[in-house]
């Protein structure tokens, strides 16, 4: 016996390969939007990675630094230092800005780190390229996705920074490319007021009486001091001993210091199950759409070329071919139009990946279980045309 | 009954029930023998395509008896189990338009039958390759339908409709797409088929060039046949 179903193919191969062509770009799309999940998931696991840290200490009952704003004292960091199990404890700043680069500026998370040395948590832990930074003013490292280079000056809020050096695949959650300062920086970056309202304020300090006192000179300029400092950061990162758990290590800090401490689990969870929570699900119904049109075009294309062959099936049921052959002919047919689509759709996504602003991490897994959805989504849709093609009366084929 | 060829003993089809019911067929008896070539003529709506079907096992006719060589296919509403390979293995068909597979060659589009059936691919195409040279199409056997002149597709549709040798074969107009020359040749292959094979062929025509053909003809009116003489004039 001779496959009919090829045989056809090989007669229509235009119409096979541009339906399939048409298809596969659908799934080119519907792939690349689970690698763009994929992506996001990843953004938040290298964030994690890349902070070098085991525990992060942050404001009590927030879920802070990434998921919502969180502020402690910038001194607290010293004693968790002394608390058992703690290798080394560093204070941190994030912010995501809009960070000047020449004339234009790019988003980037501007990340404060202290004073150290490479493995002290918080800082990129390699760079590609330049160093690290030293000074501990107006330097920084950057991402390469922020488009800077070894050299370049970034603005950030009043000052300006000279690029020491270049990290790759330093993202924030969102996936905006980091911009690493020293820490001192960072916070007035992050707290510091304009002149006109550090102006404002010392005006109302200072006709405050209880602030202005003229027995006692000090107080006004104390008092002023204190507010305009700034001594706060967001997080304090810990790395732990060998040996300890991040359990044991926490506990303490929560009871003791009335802080709030999330182990990586609990941040992983914070960031894929809250942060992103919204964006996944966004693009899951994205994904249930796209599977819907996708099965709805191939529906369409089976159901159009089935439609085409009305007269030969009439035939073939005529001369006596089971209906078992004539359905198996249109789900093969369905089955190639779905394998072109796939290979299509794979080479498609994998070559667009690299082209998309944010991350798009393909996974094989996706791979495969998109190539069973879309044969499984090919058998499906070409039921609607084997239920035509079987309710074909051979009598049409005489006149 | 020891009587071989297809015959049909008070055969009547009824299409609907009750006021739109159609009484297509009314009580028509007809007998075709082995290498015996029988015209079958009537007016527009006479119920040509309706006896056809009948015979071809394709529809189900409302009462009477069908047999063909000694097998019983339908006596008054019972019927032989598996119609579908009755088709395939014993009835061949031509039709007016040739209705190849449009994506199958000549060859393939003949060896089709035998395929269905089981017979070895080789063996199939074989066989469609004698019947396509008996045919004098052999020179076209690996072109498609497509690319075939209307007579090179009607030659091809007869060889598939004889490749399984079926002992009866139901042609319907199968001369109308044809010019009067092409038209004489396929009645000259079918009788030569006829002879060849021993085959009953029924054949469904408005043709007037090729009515003088038949030695015997069935006139059909309303659903009512009569058998007359043919003039058996030989088609050169
Ligand atoms: N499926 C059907 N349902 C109802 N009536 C039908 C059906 N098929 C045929 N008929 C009726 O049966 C009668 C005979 O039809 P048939 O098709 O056999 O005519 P015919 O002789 O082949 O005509 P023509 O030369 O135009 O092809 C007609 O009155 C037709 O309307
Ligand atoms: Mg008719």
């Amino acid at each position: 016996m001779i496959s009919l179903a090829g045989r056809d193919i090989l007669h229509a191969w235009g119409k096979f390969i541009f339906t399939g062509i048409g298809l596969g770009l659908l799934i080119g799309v519907t792939l690349t939007m689970a690698g763009v999940y994929r992506g996001m998931v990843d953004d938040g696991k290298v964030l994690l990675d890349n902070s070098g840290a085991d525990l992060w200490v942050v404001q009590k009952d927030t879920l802070g630094p990434y998921a919502e704003s969180s502020s402690i004292p910038d001194d607290l960091w010293r004693s968790i230092r002394t608390m058992p199990g703690v290798a080394q404890a560093a204070n941190v700043t994030y912010l995501t800005m809009q960070v000047g680069k020449g004339d234009a500026d790019v988003r980037a998370m501007v990340v404060g780190i202290t004073a150290g040395e490479p493995g002290v948590p918080g800082w990129p832990p390699h760079l590609v390229a330049g160093r690290q930074i030293t000074r501990g003013h107006y330097e920084a490292v950057a991402d390469r996705a922020t488009g800077v280079r070894l050299g370049d000056v970034l603005s950030i809020r009043r000052n300006r920074y000279v690029v020491v050096g270049l990290a790759h695949r330093m993202v924030s959650s969102s996936g905006d490319p980091m911009v690493f300062i020293p820490l001192k920086d960072a916070q007035e970056a992050q707290f510091l007021k304009d002149n006109d309202a550090i102006l404002m304020q010392r005006r109302r300090t200072g006709a405050n009486p209880a602030f202005n006192r003229p027995g006692v000179p000090d107080l006004l300029d104390a008092v002023i001091d204190s507010q305009t400092g700034n001594s706060y950061v967001n997080a304090v990162l810990v790395r732990i001993r060998p040996g300890f758990t991040p359990q044991e290590v926490a506990e303490p800090i929560r009871r003791w210091k009335r802080l709030t401490v999330y182990d990586r689990a609990q941040m992983e969870e914070i960031l894929i199950g809250k942060l992103i929570a919204t964006s996944a699900r966004q693009i899951g119904m994205f994904l249930v759409i796209l599977a819907l049109v996708s099965a709805a075009i191939v529906a369409f294309i089976i159901y159009t070329l089935t439609m085409d062959k009305i007269r030969e099936i009439a035939v073939l049921k005529l001369i006596g071919t089971r209906n078992r052959t004539i359905a198996s002919m249109i789900i093969q047919q369905s089955l190639v139009l779905g394998v072109i689509g796939f290979v299509v759709g794979k080479i498609t996504a994998t070559f667009a990946a690299p082209l998309f602003p944010k991350y798009v991490l393909l996974v094989p897994i996706d791979s495969v279980v998109g190539f069973f959805a879309v044969l499984a989504i090919c058998v499906l849709s070409s039921l609607i045309a084997i239920r035509m093609a079987l309710a074909v009366d051979p009598a049409e084929a005489i006149g | 009954m020891g009587s071989r060829g297809i015959r049909i003993d008070n055969l009547s089809k009824r299409f609907g029930a009750g006021d739109t019911a159609v009484l297509a067929l009314k009580d028509v008896n007809m007998q075709v023998a082995p290498g015996e070539v029988v015209g079958l003529i009537g007016p527009s709506g006479s119920g040509k395509s309706t006896l056809l079907k009948c015979l071809g096992a394709v529809i189900d006719p409302t009462s009477g008896r069908m047999t063909l060589d000694d097998t019983v296919i339908y006596d008054d509403g019972w019927k032989v189990r598996d119609l579908r390979a009755l088709r395939r293995d014993r009835i061949g068909f031509v039709f007016q338009a040739p209705y190849l597979i449009p994506f199958l060659d000549a060859t393939d589009n003949v060896a089709l039958l035998p395929m269905l059936a089981g017979v070895p691919n080789e063996e199939a195409r074989r066989r469609a390759g004698e019947l396509l040279a008996a045919l004098d199409v052999q020179h076209r056997a690996l072109a498609m339908p497509a690319q075939l002149s209307g007579g090179e597709q009607q030659r091809v549709a007869i060889a598939r409709g004889l490749v399984n040798r079926p002992p009866v074969i139901l042609a319907d107009e199968p001369t109308a797409p044809l010019d009067s020359q092409r038209a004489m040749a396929v009645i000259r292959i079918l009788n030569d088929m006829a002879r060849r094979f021993e085959t009953a062929i029924i054949v469904v025509t408005h043709d007037e060039k090729i009515i003088p053909t038949f030695r015997r003809i069935y006139h059909i009116r309303d659903g009512v046949t009569h058998e007359e003489a043919g003039e058996g004039r030989s088609p050169g």
